[in-house]
């Protein structure tokens, strides 16, 4: 099969049906495993590993890297690490087979490549500090802890859609 | 009692890794088959556009409660040995918030940018970038933090704890707030719709 570049790409499915979809993998991810999905673990458990290879004395000074270096098989065997190339590789499948692979920068209209992929930049630093502090992000927390009904997730949750709500006006010609 | 079948030790730790690429590849498949690999669609929640985000998450986040809710109750789950996130309030709260700055500035959640970058797009790959510096400085910097993100623990705390109700009655609220939730996001996105058109 080749990749269908020129052709217009397949229209996103109904969202409440790929949510439903994405509830059993969650429910599969609870009973196959005893945990839910995840994403920023697979970042800070990565970055542990980064540090330890560079210097494993300051590594070791960070109790939150400690904490990764000292798992089973290191912070390399993360189970995050494996789901997110998962992640990827699904990713990947899916919109190969809708014909919606290309390489592109998104942005609004009135919005520059450079400043684009700096703001993707700077709100990606930022997402981190938060989801260092939150314990995970919109899959450990949100939908993980959501479903399971931790107060900690639903308050994540809604901090995190508020804040998004309050930033979003002064952001506007990013994506408008 | 049959599940967790990781916990109740069905296979060991290469079996682990083969079920998280399986599920992360489902995972990936359903983010990237609503759209949510694309940073404007994602935008477009904030913008009252499109409520995509909204629907997919609260869909899954209620189906997976009421599977677990189901399983559980008819005894395949041990729902004790399901890994609750603890709860921090503080942490969590001020977290969350930091969070939505970047991910109103950003477009992408973590999950989200590792489908746009590996579909293609630059922005994606540079948010992963970004997400893995703030994370590197976050955890270099952690002794700073360490104080404040280890406070107002409360350990595993749900809401039928917070509630004072039972489990069931906890699982249908959800599911009621999240009917209201869905007929609200198609009255919104029809309204702006409309209002773009004219």
């Amino acid at each position: 099969m080749s990749v269908r570049r020129s052709a217009a790409p397949s229209p996103y499915s109904n969202p409440y049906l790929v949510g439903v979809g994405l509830g059993l993998v969650l429910l599969a991810a609870f009973v196959v495993m005893g945990r839910g999905l995840g994403a920023s673990g697979a970042f800070a458990s990565s970055a542990a590993g980064a540090t330890a290879l560079v210097s494993p004395q300051r590594a070791q000074s960070s109790a939150l890297f400690a904490g990764y270096l000292k798992a089973d098989g290191g912070a390399w065997s993360e189970w995050l690490i494996f789901e997110i190339i998962g992640v990827a590789i699904g990713g990947v499948l899916s919109a190969w087979l809708a014909g919606r692979l290309r390489f592109e920068v998104e942005r609004g209209p009135r919005f520059s490549r450079g400043s684009r992929l700096a703001t993707a930049f700077l709100g990606g630093s930022v997402m981190g500090l938060g989801a260092v502090l939150a314990r995970g992000c919109t899959s450990g927390q949100a939908l993980t802890g959501g479903a399971l009904l931790s107060v900690g997730s639903w308050l994540f949750m809604i901090g995190a859609f508020a804040a998004a709500y309050l930033v979003a006006p002064f952001v506007r010609r990013a994506w408008l | 009692m049959i599940a967790p079948l990781f916990e109740f030790a069905a296979f060991g730790r290469h079996g682990a890794i083969y079920a998280a690429l399986a599920i992360g590849v489902a995972f990936g498949w359903c983010l990237e088959r609503a759209g949510m690999g694309s940073a404007r669609k994602l935008a477009g929640q904030f913008y009252l556009t499109d409520l995509t985000v909204f629907k997919v998450m609260f869909s899954a986040i209620v189906t997976a409660m009421l599977g677990a809710f189901w399983l559980g109750r008819i005894g395949v789950l041990d729902l004790s040995r399901v890994y609750v996130p603890e709860t921090f309030i503080l942490p969590q709260l001020v977290g969350g918030l930091v969070f939505g700055v970047g991910f109103a500035v950003g477009g992408l959640c973590p999950g989200t940018s590792c489908v746009a970058a590996a579909t293609g797009r630059g922005d994606g790959m540079m948010l992963l970038g970004g997400m893995f510096s703030g994370v590197l400085i976050t955890g270099l910097a952690f002794s700073k933090l360490e104080h404040f993100y280890a406070s107002t623990s409360r350990g595993a705390f749900t809401l039928p704890q917070l509630l004072h109700v039972p489990y069931g009655v906890a699982v249908a609220l959800v599911v009621c707030v999240a009917l209201v939730g869905f007929r609200g996001a198609e009255f919104v996105e029809a309204r702006m719709a409309a209002r773009t058109s004219r």
